[in-house]
This record gives structure tokens, C-alpha cells and sequence, in this order.
């Protein structure tokens, strides 16, 4: 079921059209990505979500129902242009942000001391904001998103600022808050991440959808059945006993052995491959090359921006 | 408790904790009170110092003997003594002037009632205290003198008699018929300081706005309350929160000037009663009710009428209206320009860019100040009449105008009008803001404002 829905989004600024007719389904209980170059109308479709900005036409619901005022403040939202009150202290920073959520003061207080001692940053309650690196206040400022146990949280550009011992903490979290039962939308351009957390993808690009679905399936739709064999042996052998379904683009050899790549004919089943191999050499590993997110959306960003079609 | 008293709470508390808003709180009445007593107290050290001026007098005319020794007829004062020098040649005094200890040397010629003239060595420049005290001796005795010449009778009697001291006190006919004293140079400045207060307040607590704006812009954090709370809430949170902190200033000022002329009243109590001079208590008329009680208890004779002068003004002038007026016009004018200074704020990236978007604002407050001097010398004319009916000066020129009587319809006009320009100015302000704030690094024009102003959102 999804929990939120937006329909044929339309949004104009002055002479450019920011959103064009963009519709996004978020399953209940996923992470879904919404995937896109920079200036693509991500942030500008957050921000009509939060209704900090209204669409020129197109609605938003949640739940089957348009979006109440309430259901806007239950959001947790991390903004990509994220700070903090930087001469307040960081335990009263956090209670503020927190009591705006509508969450009482000793709530807060016990929520945050139990988010601080997870993050270990227990140290820092009376320590000015300023006097925190830059990737410090974003832990603060994802606390502070997720303070009141929203069941929808949206984050713009998360890991940005952030090293990858932290970044590794904030997926760990984010994954354990779609465990527990949070739909979360994650805006990112940064596709690495995106095939670790994402359950369901939107990818716009020059205001449109250009593709969205499961990244499973969409990882199988743009597979090249391309088949990674790794084997000891003579790769001779190879070269002459397979089968002209199966087409050998490369051999390699490394310290660990030797990795053939192997291009299937259309008619061609990976069992025949298998069996096929099986007779000539000893095989150690076999994967499907599976393409990344990040080629995906290369690829489908460039066939579609009007540009690179006349170019090509 | 609803978001926007959060608001208002944190912009609140984390101003009046600040170092620099004790400071202010501490420093200014400790200013305003030295304004008041520093003078007399400087006047009073200086003089500490007795001054002897010794006499050559050829004339005689202002010198008398007792017991065969010459003395000078010239009234002598604390700090200003008298020696009347027999015998001794102008000369032989030149010479050794600085050992004799003698501030001066005042030569008064043989033919001095023909001349008009006499002559006052010294080593250095003498202070004016000093040449107007034997100015007016001498001329005093020379008039005596002249009078006695004429030979009337009973020159003594007809003399006391006709010594006048003329004191122009103006009343004022209420329309309840009872006539109260007034005193206009208390009355005007009533009204100067109140003008000066508020444009001063509008001024520093508008600015104060602005800047929180800009700071919430610059520092990103506005996107992360703005999906908390509307852009609304959040602008008129920071308007009434900043206006608390103004108000919560200017009492405290008003408190400490109180305890602090007081205390001072006490201690220097002496030299105020002698010293303090007229304009220097109508001038602090905003603290004159504090700093009137204590001065009161202490101050027989010409400072109690200065202050009786005070009271019965204060008393003719309606205290309680001017006093509600005050607080009025201070509250909304702060409301009316803090929402333009928020405006400003959210359409810059920072404080440097604020220049072209200021200048309409910072124009009527000025010409508010510019005006005072007119609107007090005629408080019934058309300038100052039209200028406390327009909302963006009247703040200002309304309470200049108030301590005069203010015909209730006027009164009414001004207020009405200042009211509904508030309600245009927080809604445009509003309007801007809220896109403003998601503005970044895009240099804002007259043009584009326009535009954000006719956005549906």
C-alpha cells in the first residue's frame, strides 16, 4: 500500500518550469529514492510535500487523503540546506527543535539522552553549537529529524559532510528506522548508497519522471546478460569449447586467479553455460554483472536530456 | 504551548541572556544618570578649590574700614575670597605674582563710574564664574551709587519694593474648566524625550530583527524550522519575541535610572539642590517621577519649585494618558517597522546587501527626528498635524505632539491608521518572507520583489 502519493505535480518559477506533470507512489514501510541530477526539481518536490511551497496544479495525499497541516509537522525532514542556531547550546538546541515537533520538554529530554549516548556525543550537551565540526551538527540535525518517531521521514542529501565511518552509522539508523516501521523518501545523487538503502526509485531528470519501479527489477531490466565466471585453468580451453551462444568479451588474470566474462545470446540459458564450463574448466565463482544504479542512471539520463539526442 | 509562544520564548531568552543585552541594561541607566547628576557633581569639584582675589581699589567705592583696617565690599562665596590690598603698587605685584597665591589681582581705576571699566590681572585666564561675579558687584554698587546721586527719598523702601523676579508660569483651561499650572519647557521635553525613545527603541529592536533574519537565512537553519512551523509563525515569533526584549530593556532602564538617581540624590544630595539646573530635569522627564520623589525630600527652596513645576505638569498633561499613548505607539510602531525590517532581512544573503532595501525605511524615521524641533514649536500646525497622522512618521511625531493635548479625534485618526498600516506591512512583510527565506545567493531587485509578492503560495 502506499502511504503517500503525489499526482501530476506541476510547479513554474518565473521562465522555468520546475516540475512537469511528476507523479511519485511511496510504498508504506520502504526507503524510496528519489534519484536525480542536480536541479532536476528534487528539492523543489520535497518542499511542495512539506507544503513549504504549493504545486501549481497536481495533488498530494497521505494515505488516500489530501495532506493535513498535522500530517506535515509528523514528518521528519532533514533539508539539503540544513544549520542550527549556532550561539545556542546543542542539549537546548535539540530540546527546541524537538518541543516544535510537539513533543513536551521531559519527552524530548529522555529521547535525546537516550540518541546522544547511541551516537556517543553525551559530552556535547552544553558545548556551544559553534564550537562543533560541520559533521558534528549534522548527527544533531539528524537527531533532531527523527526526535519524534515519525512514521514518514524524508531526507534530502543525508551523507553530505559526512565520513564514511559516520556514514556507515546514519545507514545502519536509517535501515533500523525502515525495520521498525518509518517509510522513508531519501533524495540523493549519490547512486552507491542507493543500491545499499533503496527499496523503490524515482528518478527525475529536467523536471520529469523518467523511471521509477523496484531497484531490483530495474537493476534486471537493464541487465546486458553479461556472466562473470572466475576459474583455474587454461582459458585456451575456453576460447575453443564453448558455444557461439555464448561470446567470451574478456579474459583476465589477477593474484587471485582468472575471471572470464561471458555475453549470453538472447536464446541462451545460464544452465548450458554452466554445464558448458563445468566440462572445460574448474569453476571457482559465477555472478551475473549486474548493472550499477550508477550506470543505469548515466545511461538514462543521457539518452533522455534532449541534448545528447542531437549530439548522437 | 503553541509553537509561536516557543518561538517568541527562545528569541526572548537567548537576547536577554546575552552579555551584551546586561551590559546595555546595566550601562545605560548608569549613562542617563550621569547625564543627570555628572554635571552638578563636576561643577561642584571643580569649585573646591578657594580662589583669593586680592583688591587694589583707588576708588574706594567698594571698600570699607573697621577698625582702621581696609576690607573690599564685594560678596564673597565658598569658594571666592576677597582681600583688599592697601599701599601696594600694581607694579611691584606683576613682578612677584606667582608668589603671592593670589588668583587674581583686580584693579579698580579712580574714575571707574565714568569709564566703566576695571581691570583684572592674572597669570592665567580667569574663569568666567569669577569676572561675572565682580561684574555684577561692581555694577550693583556703581548703580547704587548713581541712584543715591539723584537724592530720593526713601531710595531704601522704594528699592526692596520694586526688586521683582519674574517667573512665567502658563495655564492651561481644560475642558473641565479647572485651570492647572504648565510649564512648556517641561512640557516639550515630555514630548522630546518620549519622540527620542521610541525612534531610538524602532531603531536598535527593528535592526535587531532584521539581523536574527538574516542570521537564520545565512546559517540554513530556517528550512528546518519552516517544515516545523509556517514561515508566519516563525517571522512574527521572532517580531514579538525581539519586541518583549525592547520592552523588557526599557523598564529595566526606567527601574535602574530610578534606584540610581535616587542613590545618587543621596549621596550628592547637597550639590543637586543647588545645582541641578532647569533643563537638565526637564529633560529626564521619562525618569522624572522616580528621580522626583527622593530630590524632593532633600530640596528646599529653588529646587523645590523646579520640581513642584514638574509635578503640577505632569499632572496637567495627564500622566496616565501620555504614559498609555507611550506604550502604544511604541508597541505598534515597533510592530509596523520590525515586520518592514523583516522583510528586508529575508530578501538579502547578508548584512552587506541590506543598503538599497533600508533606505525606505530608515527615511521616515529620520524625518521623524529631523521634524521634532518644528512640531514642537508649533504643535498645532499643519506639518505637525499631517506627520502624526501618517503611520510611518506619527510614532514619533504624535508623542512630541501628545504632552500638548491632542484633540481625541486626531488621537483616534492617527491610531486607526497606524493599526491598519500594521496589518499591510506584516502581510506583505509576510509574503515576501516567506519566500525570501528559501532564496539563496541571488541578488534581489525592487523587480523581483514585486514578483514574490503577486506568488500563489
Amino acid at each position: 500500500m502506499d502511504l503517500l502519493t503525489a499526482t501530476d505535480v506541476v510547479k513554474d518559477f518565473q521562465a522555468h518550469r520546475a516540475l512537469d506533470k511528476v507523479s511519485v507512489s511511496v510504498p508504506e514501510g520502504s526507503i524510496f529514492g528519489l534519484l536525480g541530477p542536480n536541479g532536476a526539481g528534487k528539492t523543489t518536490l520535497i518542499r511542495i510535500i512539506n507544503q513549504i511551497t504549493a504545486p501549481d496544479t497536481g495533488t498530494v495525499t497521505l494515505k488516500g487523503r489530501p495532506l493535513s497541516r498535522e500530517d506535515i509537522y509528523r514528518i521528519g525532514y532533514l533539508p539539503e540546506e540544513r544549520g542550527l542556531y549556532k550561539k545556542m547550546k546543542v542539549g537546548e538546541h535539540a530540546i527546541y527543535l524537538a518541543r516544535l515537533k510537539g513533543i513536551s520538554s521531559n519527552d524530548a529530554r529522555k529521547k535525546l539522552k537516550y540518541w546522544f549516548e547511541k551516537f556517543e556525543i553525551g559530552d556535547w550537551w552544553n558545548k556551544k553549537i559553534e564550537e562543533l565540526s560541520k559533521g558534528m551538527q549534522q548527527k544533531i540535525q539528524f537527531i533532531t529529524t527523527v526526535i519524534h518517531e515519525p512514521e514518514l521521514l524524508i531526507f534530502d542529501e543525508p551523507f553530505s559532510g559526512f565520513d564514511p565511518i559516520n556514514v556507515n552509522l546514519l545507514k545502519k539508523e536509517i535501515l533500523k528506522l525502515r525495520d521498525d516501521g518509518a517509510t522513508i523518501i531519501f533524495s540523493t545523487h549519490n547512486m552507491s548508497s542507493v543500491e545499499e538503502l533503496c527499496d523503490h526509485i524515482t528518478l527525475i531528470n529536467d523536471s520529469r519522471t523518467i523511471l521509477e519501479g523496484e531497484v531490483n527489477q530495474i537493476r534486471n531490466k537493464f541487465s546486458s546478460d553479461i556472466i562473470s565466471v572466475g576459474f583455474e585453468g587454461d582459458p585456451s580451453a575456453l576460447e575453443k569449447g564453448l558455444d557461439r551462444k555464448f561470446e567470451i568479451l574478456t579474459i583476465k588474470e589477477n593474484g587471485i586467479g582468472k575471471e572470464a566474462r561471458i555475453k549470453l545470446a538472447s536464446d541462451a540459458k545460464q544452465n548450458e553455460l554452466i554445464t558448458a564450463l563445468a566440462g572445460l574448466t574448474d569453476i571457482k565463482s559465477y555472478n551475473e554483472v549486474l548493472p550499477s544504479m550508477n550506470d543505469i542512471f548515466i545511461q538514462v539520463v543521457e539518452s533522455a536530456s534532449p541534448k545528447n539526442k542531437k549530439a548522437s | 504551548m503553541s509553537k509561536i509562544s516557543l518561538i517568541v520564548q527562545r528569541e526572548y531568552l537567548t537576547r536577554v541572556r546575552k552579555k551584551s543585552f546586561i551590559i546595555m541594561s546595566v550601562l545605560g541607566p548608569i549613562l542617563f544618570a550621569a547625564l543627570m547628576v555628572l554635571p552638578a557633581v563636576l561643577a561642584n569639584l571643580e569649585d573646591k578649590e578657594v580662589k583669593t582675589v586680592a583688591v587694589i581699589d583707588e576708588s574706594m567705592i567698594l571698600t570699607s574700614y573697621s577698625g582702621g583696617k581696609a576690607e573690599t565690599t564685594i560678596p564673597e562665596t565658598e569658594y571666592l575670597k576677597f582681600v583688599a590690598l592697601q599701599d601696594v603698587e600694581l607694579e611691584s605685584l606683576k613682578e612677584n605674582f606667582s608668589s603671592t597665591g593670589y588668583y587674581a589681582v583686580l584693579f579698580i581705576p579712580s574714575n571707574i563710574i565714568n569709564s566703566e571699566r576695571a581691570l583684572l590681572y592674572s597669570d592665567k585666564q580667569p574663569s568666567l564664574d569669577v569676572s561675572n561675579h565682580i561684574r555684577n558687584a561692581l555694577e550693583g554698587e556703581i548703580e547704587n551709587l548713581k541712584l543715591v546721586a539723584n537724592d530720593i527719598e526713601n531710595l531704601d523702601e522704594i528699592l526692596r519694593e520694586i526688586e521683582t523676579s519674574i517667573r512665567v508660569s502658563s495655564i492651561k483651561w481644560t475642558k473641565d474648566g479647572e485651570s492647572m499650572e504648565s510649564n512648556t519647557g517641561v512640557v516639550m521635553g515630555i514630548g522630546y524625550g518620549a519622540g527620542l525613545m521610541i525612534y531610538m527603541f524602532i531603531f536598535i529592536y527593528g535592526a535587531m530583527v532584521m539581523r536574527g533574519v538574516i542570521e537564520e537565512k545565512t546559517s540554513r537553519i530556517v528550512e528546518v524550522i519552516v517544515s516545523s512551523v509556517k514561515p508566519f509563525q516563525l517571522m512574527m515569533g521572532k517580531i514579538i519575541g525581539v519586541g518583549l526584549v525592547a520592552l523588557t530593556q526599557f523598564l529595566v532602564w526606567i527601574v535602574l535610572t530610578g534606584i540610581l538617581v535616587a542613590g545618587s540624590s543621596v549621596v550628592f544630595g547637597d550639590t543637586l539642590q543647588q545645582q541641578v539646573p532647569t533643563e537638565q530635569v526637564a529633560g529626564s522627564e521619562l525618569f522624572a517621577e522616580q528621580d522626583a520623589v527622593p530630590l524632593q525630600a532633600n530640596q528646599p527652596g529653588e529646587g523645590d519649585q523646579i520640581l513642584s513645576d514638574i509635578f503640577t505638569t505632569f499632572e496637567s498633561v495627564h500622566f496616565g494618558k501620555l504614559a498609555a499613548a507611550f506604550v502604544f505607539y511604541f508597541l505598534f510602531g515597533f510592530l509596523m517597522y520590525a515586520s518592514l525590517f523583516a522583510m528586508v532581512g529575508s530578501a538579502v544573503d547578508n548584512e552587506t546587501e541590506v543598503q538599497q532595501f533600508m533606505l525606505p525605511i530608515t527615511i521616515p524615521l529620520i524625518l521623524g527626528i529631523v521634524l521634532m524641533p518644528n512640531v514642537m514649536n508649533n504643535p498645532e500646525g499643519p506639518l505637525a498635524f499631517w506627520f502624526s497622522i501618517i503611520p510611518l512618521t506619527s510614532p514619533v511625531i504624535m508623542m512630541v505632539r501628545m504632552p500638548f493635548e491632542v484633540p481625541a479625534w486626531e488621537m483616534a485618526l492617527s491610531a486607526g491608521l497606524l493599526v491598519l498600516t500594521i496589518f499591510g506591512a506584516v502581510w506583505l512583510a509576510g509574503k515576501i518572507y516567506r519566500t525570501g527565506i528559501l532564496m539563496y545567493g541571488k541578488k534581489v531587485t525592487y523587480k523581483e520583489l514585486w514578483k514574490w509578492l503577486r506568488y500563489n503560495n
